[in-house]
């Protein structure tokens, strides 16, 4: 007997129309606001429909879905990664520098940049995980360091250049694709990185993440390494700057604001997505519907003309209202 | 289950504890209040950062320990001293403040706006300003209290709202401020600059409200376990505002600095000196909690001071500018994780 | 003179159940008034509706003769009722005179008069005897025993007429004991009343005037400490029915090897303990708060390092920490499962997942190659919606179904509990007890600590009993709970006189 479920089935059953369900309640109210975004988008501008219109989109949109997607990982174990922005900067200016237009060295300099996220991961994890620095310092730290390393390097500003091949990731596509025209390479590594994201959520590693957040002795008592875990998804979040990095080096050339605020866009879209700071709650799908959000609406608002000027104000009583929703409905629950 | 495990410090069995029974003295208090302190290793690091850049910089052929170098260091210290000041306040509570820096900008253009290059609109300028900072810290505290907005975000998104107000209306520099005010930036008396003064004003103001206001008391305890204080019947939202605000009002103390040394409003100047995350920066080198709690104004100084000493020898060494912000860095990791050590120690 | 309080006929319900069945408690000024019962006796129910956490359904409370109802226990303050829990309301990076002074700070002329406050408080710790700490001292240099004074001195800085103390004692050591007795003597003779909630017959007979002991939400009576006996409390206390039904216990053949095998085990809060469990067995473990029951577990299971001992896991020498615990099949159904058990937020699936999800790939190797959830949720009988409904929606009982799942999910040799059945409903108890003898019977052996008596002997095949970190001695199944209570709060000099 039970008298707290009194409409309980003698044992519960698994479903999967039930784990369908209950991922669309989590990612729907972020998914209605952008699709009506989406939709005051299309109204004002008739061409967002036709797939190339709705593919730009998305190419403008891709680095920082696949940002939230790294910062999702970091936040949901009940840490923050403010060092991603430098980082973006960083593979630019480095592979700017480094390629200096040769077109056979792209791809090792690609692998290069790849391994700097990671380093910068691995780093950042070890100082919060085993130093005990709060990740807010060490991300900020790591801010520091790396946006004063890279200039360092090049003497003040961005030198050499990023040859065709380069930045064809970030502008260029699949040409003569059916129906879309051209289906540009950066949704094509959105939609692979989205779609691993999702798989590794789901996946044992996902959930002892999730875990560790959530309630980080429960899960050490339950034998999660949870320095490890943790460590990993600083891993995870340092990897997707590179990327992000490699995208917009080619979309929005070099320079060296590239990364500049980018690290609050994607804790931003994070949370608006609805996943909490401190860990725990939340999914990377809506993370990232969450960037598309933010995108949509920057786009929006230009449309409407309040370009560069309200625009930030617009989206600071947005993330206010959402998380200020979300901890209502939160306690609400309770 | 206790809530914290005996240490050896005090008690009977403790290392530097009497074997017998002895009276407390005046002394074994002040003694105890020292090594309490957590300002304590920031200013033995700022001695020996001090003297440190005094060696290298005197084998480099430089000049370190001169009055006009020493005050050349403090003078620079003033902008973000004010600000960290009151960004103490608001991480003692156990939030933090990000809005702080376009606050600055945003008080920087009102300062020059209202004042329109005459003296005669010095009062209303000030008051205008220090409105300005007031309602923007009520807005923060109350955002976080009674819409629980986690703190991080809720300044963020203020910040935005501010860029997006100053970004609305201003390209470029604005206004001009009065010849009289002017002064602040630029007079001395004596050696001393005046702006120096409004640093070590504004300091011992935050000092006095922390230290002997029933505030301040209330300050700690909130932030060191807000439970314990509401137990305790302290109103611990009213707590967090007031915090917001005295941080606000720093912020915008420190547009009015900055106006004064420009010459005019500027729409970057707080982002252009990072004060947000460079203000966090300096609390944490000056040993305050992140989480709120433990530290203090000394110790912000402390920290400001230290960044300050090395931003001067860089300077006269000539350094990159940019391999600052690497050491700069690695300072403010390395400093939090020895206190990490210490309170792990300690605790 | 009206007595200093008296609460009469006290009710108090939960959900439609009765926990306090109309109880009444009188306590004079100048008396140590001890308050005993078993668990679930109702005694800190009472106590909270004293201060004011909870309001009572019936019955009065009156101080020196008023009537008072307090909302919040800042009222209850102050009218002069101080309560210390055993969880101290400390601040740990704030001296001693600001702790003391929390709220209430004095001022001059608008500020914070902080040499009055402090000498205020240098007073009191003198007047209390303390010379070792002084008001500017950092409340986290304090040990247990300094903490509990500086909340006793934050209540005489009130002006507090009536202190209860709930099981002051069970954090400190002997002599702690005794300079905390001085204290209260000292007290008593400026004419606080004090009400001392314990289990310790012993300390209760050197400290306290008179007993009030509590049963089952009734008061069974009060008697003056003079011309009362052990025997006569014990008896007072016990003859609780065991409510319900417990499974039959298991018999000579189903008892197997040793599973788990500890010798010399020492931490900082354990001296030398040894201890076998058997496959089959369920072995309980008795013992009053501090005893070291749940440090003994903790150490067993790898969660707190060890000092000196090994333990053995179906004789191999077990690994360090948790990780290896569970590698070498150990389970560990912690006593607070919001704190330590469960990912709350975490659908039941993943809740149940964790641990078999994170072996290593050696120590995955004894196990199938899938786990069926719904076949774990099916063997613990959950009740939920759904494997996705998140685990903090659930009730206490299945949710400690869930974490019994969580760890048959890993095919444990050795189980630990933890008071298995803290915060379930009646009727889940039960199910929770045919689960652990079903599995006792599959093979398992299994260590149960628990304050319940009736659980204890209801269902254990043996009771070890703990005092002051150390194994007092061993009981048989079904063993009285006077023999129980004897060794575990009683010194041995007393039992010789028994």
């Amino acid at each position: 007997m039970s008298a707290t479920t009194p409409d309980a089935f003698e044992t519960p059953v698994t479903s999967r129309s039930e784990r369908v369900r209950k991922a669309l309640v989590g990612t729907a109210p972020i998914f209605i606001v952008l699709f009506i975004l989406l939709a005051l988008i299309a109204i004002e501008n008739p061409n967002f429909l036709e797939p190339p219109g709705f593919l730009a989109f998305l190419k403008r949109a891709a680095p920082l879905a696949i940002l939230a997607a790294g910062q999702y990982f970091v936040i949901v174990s009940g840490e923050f990664d403010l060092s991603v922005g430098s980082i973006v900067t960083v593979v630019v200016v480095v592979a700017a520098r480094l390629i200096d237009d040769d077109p056979s060295k792209t791809w090792p300099i690609i692998a290069l940049l790849l391994a700097i996220g990671a380093t910068v991961g691995v780093t950042n994890g070890l100082i919060t995980t085993r130093l005990k620095v709060p990740s807010f310092i060490t991300t900020l730290g790591m801010l520091l360091i790396l946006s004063g390393a890279v200039f360092w390097w090049t003497g003040g500003a961005p030198r050499g250049a990023l040859p065709d091949n380069f930045r064809e990731i970030g502008r260029l596509g699949i040409q003569d694709f059916p129906v879309l025209e051209q289906l540009p390479w950066s949704v094509v590594i959105l939609l692979v990185i989205g779609i691993g994201a999702i798989l590794l959520m789901r996946a044992s590693f996902g959930r002892r993440l999730m875990a560790v957040g959530d309630n980080e002795s429960a899960a050490r008592l339950s034998g999660v390494k949870v320095e490890n875990m943790r460590t990993i998804a600083f891993v995870l979040s340092g990897l997707s700057a590179a990327v992000a990095g490699i995208l917009l080096g080619g979309f929005a050339g070099v320079s060296a604001q590239v990364g500049q605020g980018l690290e609050f866009q994607a804790i931003t879209a994070v949370v608006l997505g609805g996943v909490v700071l401190g860990g725990g709650r939340g999914t990377v799908l809506a993370a990232m519907a969450g960037a598309l959000t933010l995108e949509a609406l920057f786009t929006l608002l230009n449309l409407y003309g309040v370009s560069g000027a309200l625009e930030d104000t617009v989206q600071g009583i947005i993330i206010i209202a959402a998380v200020a929703f979300a901890s209502y409905r939160l306690r609400g629950a309770r | 289950m206790s809530v914290s495990e005996p240490t050896k410090a005090a008690g009977t069995g403790g290392g530097d504890a009497p074997a017998t029974p002895r009276r407390r003295s005046a002394w074994d208090d002040r003694k105890e209040a020292i090594t309490n302190s957590p300002a304590t290793p920031v200013y033995a690091a700022l001695l020996g950062v001090f003297i440190i850049a005094w060696i290298v910089v005197t084998i480099d052929g430089g000049t370190f320990l001169t009055v006009s170098n020493i005050v050349n260091m403090l003078q620079r210290s003033v902008a973000l001293g004010i600000v960290s000041a009151g960004q103490t306040v608001a991480i003692l509570a156990g939030s933090l403040d990000l809005s702080v820096a376009f606050l600055i900008s945003l008080s920087s253009l009102v300062t020059a706006e209202v004042m329109d290059g005459s003296d005669a609109n010095i009062v209303p300028a000030v008051l205008a300003v220090l409105a300005l900072g007031v309602v923007v810290g009520l807005g923060n505290g109350l955002i976080i209290t009674k819409l629980r907005v986690n703190a991080f975000i809720a300044t963020l998104g203020t910040a935005l709202i501010l860029q997006g107000l100053i970004q609305n209306r201003y390209d470029g520099p604005a206004g001009s401020i009065g010849e009289g005010f002017e002064q602040l930036g630029y007079t001395r008396f004596g050696i001393i600059p005046a702006s120096v003064f409004l640093l070590v004003a504004v300091v011992a103001l935050v000092y006095f409200l922390l230290r002997w206001t029933r505030f301040g008391f209330r300050l700690y305890a909130v932030g060191g376990d807000e439970e314990v204080s509401r137990l305790s019947g302290v109103r611990t939202h009213r707590v967090i505002i007031a915090a917001h605000v005295v941080c606000s009002v720093c912020a915008a103390i420190t547009g009015l600095f900055l106006a004064s040394r420009l010459g005019a409003g500027t729409p970057t100047v707080g982002t252009d000196g990072g004060y947000d995350l460079e203000s966090i920066a300096a609390v944490v080198l000056g040993g305050t909690a992140l989480a709120g709690g433990r530290g203090g104004v000394l110790g912000t100084i402390g920290g400001v001071f230290i960044l300050a000493v090395l931003d001067n020898t860089f300077n006269q060494l000539e350094v990159n500018a940019f391999l600052k912000d690497v050491v700069r860095g690695v300072i403010i990791i390395a400093a939090v994780a020895v206190y990490a050590r210490r309170s792990e120690r300690r605790a | 003179m009206a007595p200093l309080l008296a609460m009469k006929d006290i009710r108090k319900s939960f959900l439609g159940v009765e926990v306090l069945h109309g109880v009444s408690l009188e306590c004079e000024a100048g008396e140590i008034h001890a308050v005993m019962g078993e668990n679930g006796a109702g005694k800190s129910t009472l106590m909270k509706v004293l201060a004011g956490v909870y309001s009572p359904d019936g019955g009065t409370i009156e101080l020196e003769g008023e009537q008072v109802s307090f909302s919040h226990p800042v009222q209850a303050q102050g009218a002069g009722v101080a309560i210390i829990f055993q969880e101290f309301n400390l601040l740990p990076d704030r001296t001693v005179a600001e702790n003391v002074f929390v709220n209430r700070e004095p001022t001059k002329r608008g500020l914070v008069d902080i040499r009055s406050m402090e000498q205020h408080t240098r007073e009191l710790l003198e007047e209390v005897g303390v010379t070792h700490f002084g008001p500017r001292t950092l409340v986290r240099h304090l040990s247990t025993a300094q903490q509990q004074i500086v909340e006793i001195v934050k209540a005489l800085s009130l002006d507090a007429k009536l202190l209860v103390l709930d099981e002051p004692t069970a954090a400190l050591a002997e002599h702690e004991v005794e300079v905390l007795f001085a204290l209260l003597r000292r007290l008593r003779e400026r004419g606080l009343g004090m009400v001392y909630i314990s289990h310790r017959l012993r300390e209760i007979f050197t400290i306290c005037d008179k007993i009030t002991v509590l049963k089952d939400g009734e008061l069974v009576g009060t008697v003056p400490t003079e011309g009362t006996d052990t025997n006569t409390l014990i008896s007072m206390m016990v003859g609780r029915e065991l409510d319900g039904y417990f499974p039959p216990r298991g018999t000579a053949e189903e008892l197997g090897d040793v599973r788990l095998r500890a010798t010399g085990i020492e931490t900082s809060m354990l001296t030398g303990v040894d201890i076998e469990v058997r496959a089959g067995e369920i072995v309980g473990l008795a013992g009053l708060q501090g005893s070291g029951r749940t440090e003994l577990a903790r150490a067993l299971f790898g969660a707190d390092p060890i000092s000196a001992g090994t333990i053995e896991v179906d004789g191999k020498k077990r690994g360090r920490g948790p990780r290896a615990g569970i590698g070498s099949g150990m389970g560990f159904i912690t006593e607070d499962r919001k704190l330590e058990g469960l990912t709350l937020a975490q659908p039941i699936r993943d809740n149940v997942l964790l641990a078999v999800r994170s072996l290593g790939r050696s120590q995955r190797k004894r196990l199938p190659n899938t786990v069926s959830v719904q076949e774990l949720a099916r063997s613990v009988e959950l009740k939920a919606r759904s494997l996705e409904q998140e685990a903090r929606f659930l009730s206490g009982g299945n949710q400690q179904k869930v974490v019994l799942a969580k760890w048959l999910a890993t095919q444990p040799g050795v189980l630990i509990f933890d008071e298995p059945t803290r915060g379930v409903d009646v009727g889940a108890k039960a199910g929770i007890h045919d689960l652990m003898r079903g599995l006792a019977r599959d093979g398992v052996a299994i260590l149960m600590i628990s304050s319940e008596m009736p659980e204890l002997i209801g269902l254990a095949d043996r009771i070890l009993v703990m005092r002051n970190g150390e194994l007092a001695g061993e009981l048989p199944a079904g063993a009285a709970e006077t023999e129980i209570m004897k060794l575990a709060a009683a010194e041995d000099h007393e039992l010789e006189a028994a």
